[in-house]
């Protein structure tokens, strides 16, 4: 073990380290160019998020299907979490049939909207016999029902400068979509499972269905969509309520 | 390279053992096949509480985190294995070695806490050599491949990761058994470097200079 070899080996690892570092900090850098950091991107979790959201948008197809399942394969069960919000706003609507409701439509578009359930009913149904996985780890297979979100998107018109579509819900909850996901053929608006009305506990009238990430970006109890450029000034700034208490914004994982 | 990403690598696998534990606590319940949920039926209940909203956040967070350095490192390990002849040379039990008689004969010594002479000690032994082969080969793939089919995004891409295996539940399923043997292998391989002396043997992994020599690492 002679000393000229320690020598060279800790030359070699400090320059591989320094490397590593520099390499890291380009790579951020055509990260940001490109539109491949999350919005959560912030603290030591953040370089995680960055590398899962950057690798699967550089290395994966944007259009890729999640699996489709026979109607057979429809889950018995289909469990549900958490209760319908309780303020007058959303009990006002279940107790009209969501005859008031309406789903605004704002934001960077060029024709902001509100539509009616029955304006969105009587849009291209679109269905989907999916698989959705929720974050704690259960799941189950259903069939959806409803309009394509990038088929609203189309009426209303989206500028070309615009990156994220927001949508809130009458419980508080808020997330946000990259265009990849927000024109994905199995994003849908979604209005029916398995062959009826949604019901209540499911997000009625509309929910947002999302089939390549976890449960939680199928926001239940829709009330509005905002097409954005940016995210930091809606809530914290992270891209959505999850990020806000300890969730992950992108959740395709 | 070995010693480096070894413990880069021991750092990555605290961080998925505690996150995994804490997404493990939303939901400690294990079905088969695609789908499984509360009132339907599971094939192992854990007897612990469900915890929600909270660990399996953070949790998350640095599974994905501890995951992708171990993957980075993992890569790296493989290719400097590969190319300086680490796998070949101290992991491939030697032809001849890999007989019922010489596995029972060590197995006997380990079992009687038997310490190796000093010469043998320098090289990996077959149990050794098997055991390690066991985890770089088969039980690291195995935990990338079920995590991989667990992903939503990623099987939209690549359905085969979820469709060879069964089911998106079996593979949650699958990723929990074989972290139990990877942890058993841990605390293992923890208990050996205590037995042979903490200190000198731990002094052996960073530095990979031993009393008698230079270690085979």
């Amino acid at each position: 073990m002679s000393e000229g070899l320690s020598r060279r080996k800790l030359i070699t690892t400090g320059l591989a380290a320094a490397g590593g570092v520099a390499g890291l900090a380009v790579a951020a850098k055509i990260a940001g160019h490109y539109g491949l950091i999350p919005p959560d991107s912030g603290g030591i979790y953040g370089v995680g998020e960055t590398l899962t959201y950057a690798a699967q948008r550089v290395l994966m197809s944007h259009h890729s299907m999640a699996r489709e399942f026979n109607r057979s394969e429809v889950s018995k069960v289909i469990p549900v979490s958490g209760e319908p919000p309780e303020n007058d706003d959303y009990q006002r609507l279940v107790k009209s049939g969501y005859a008031d409701w309406r789903l605004t439509v704002d934001g960077m578009v060029a024709r902001p909207a509100a539509f009616s359930l029955e304006e969105l009913k009587r849009m291209p149904m679109s269905t989907q016999i999916t698989h959705q996985a929720c974050e704690e780890g259960w799941s189950f297979i259903a069939e959806w029902h409803g309009v394509k979100l990038s088929h609203v998107l189309n009426l209303v018109g989206v500028r070309p400068e615009a990156k994220y579509v927001a949508y809130f819900s009458y419980d508080g909850a808020w997330d946000s979509l990259d265009m990849p996901d927000a024109f994905h053929a199995q994003t849908f608006l979604v209005y029916g499972l398995n062959g009826e009305d949604l019901p209540t506990r499911h997000g009625a009238p509309v929910r947002m269905r999302v089939a390549r990430q976890l449960g939680y970006k199928s926001v239940k109890y829709l009330s509005r969509i905002s097409v954005a450029y940016t995210l930091k000034n809606i809530g914290d700034g992270c891209g959505a309520r999850s990020p806000e208490i300890g969730y992950s914004w992108y959740a395709g994982i | 390279m070995v010693r480096v990403t070894h413990w880069i690598y021991s750092l990555s696998f605290i961080g998925l053992v505690v996150s995994g534990i804490g997404i493990l606590l939303a939901h400690p319940r294990f079905y088969w096949g695609e789908t499984g949920a509360l009132g339907t039926p599971s094939v192992l209940d854990l007897p612990l509480p469900f915890m929600l909203g909270g660990p399996s956040g953070w949790g998350r967070y640095l599974h994905f985190l501890s995951a992708w350095v171990c993957v980075l490192t993992g890569m790296v390990y493989v290719a400097s294995g590969l190319v300086m002849g680490h796998f070949q040379k101290e992991f491939v039990p030697a032809s001849g070695e890999l007989t019922w008689k010489s596995v029972s004969r060590q197995m006997w010594s380990h079992l009687r806490l038997k310490r190796p002479v000093a010469e043998d000690a320098l090289r990996y032994n077959l149990l050794q050599r098997l055991s390690y082969l066991g985890v770089v080969v088969v039980l690291l793939p195995a935990m990338l491949w079920t995590g991989m089919a667990m992903s939503p995004a990623v099987v939209s891409v690549f359905p085969f990761f979820v469709t060879v295996l069964g089911g998106q539940q079996t593979a949650r399923t699958l990723h929990f058994f074989v972290a139990i043997l990877l942890v058993l292998f841990f605390l293992v391989h923890i208990a050996m470097v205590c037995l042979a002396g903490f200190k000198s043997r731990v002094g052996a992994m960073i530095t990979g200079k031993s009393a008698g020599g230079k270690e085979p690492l």
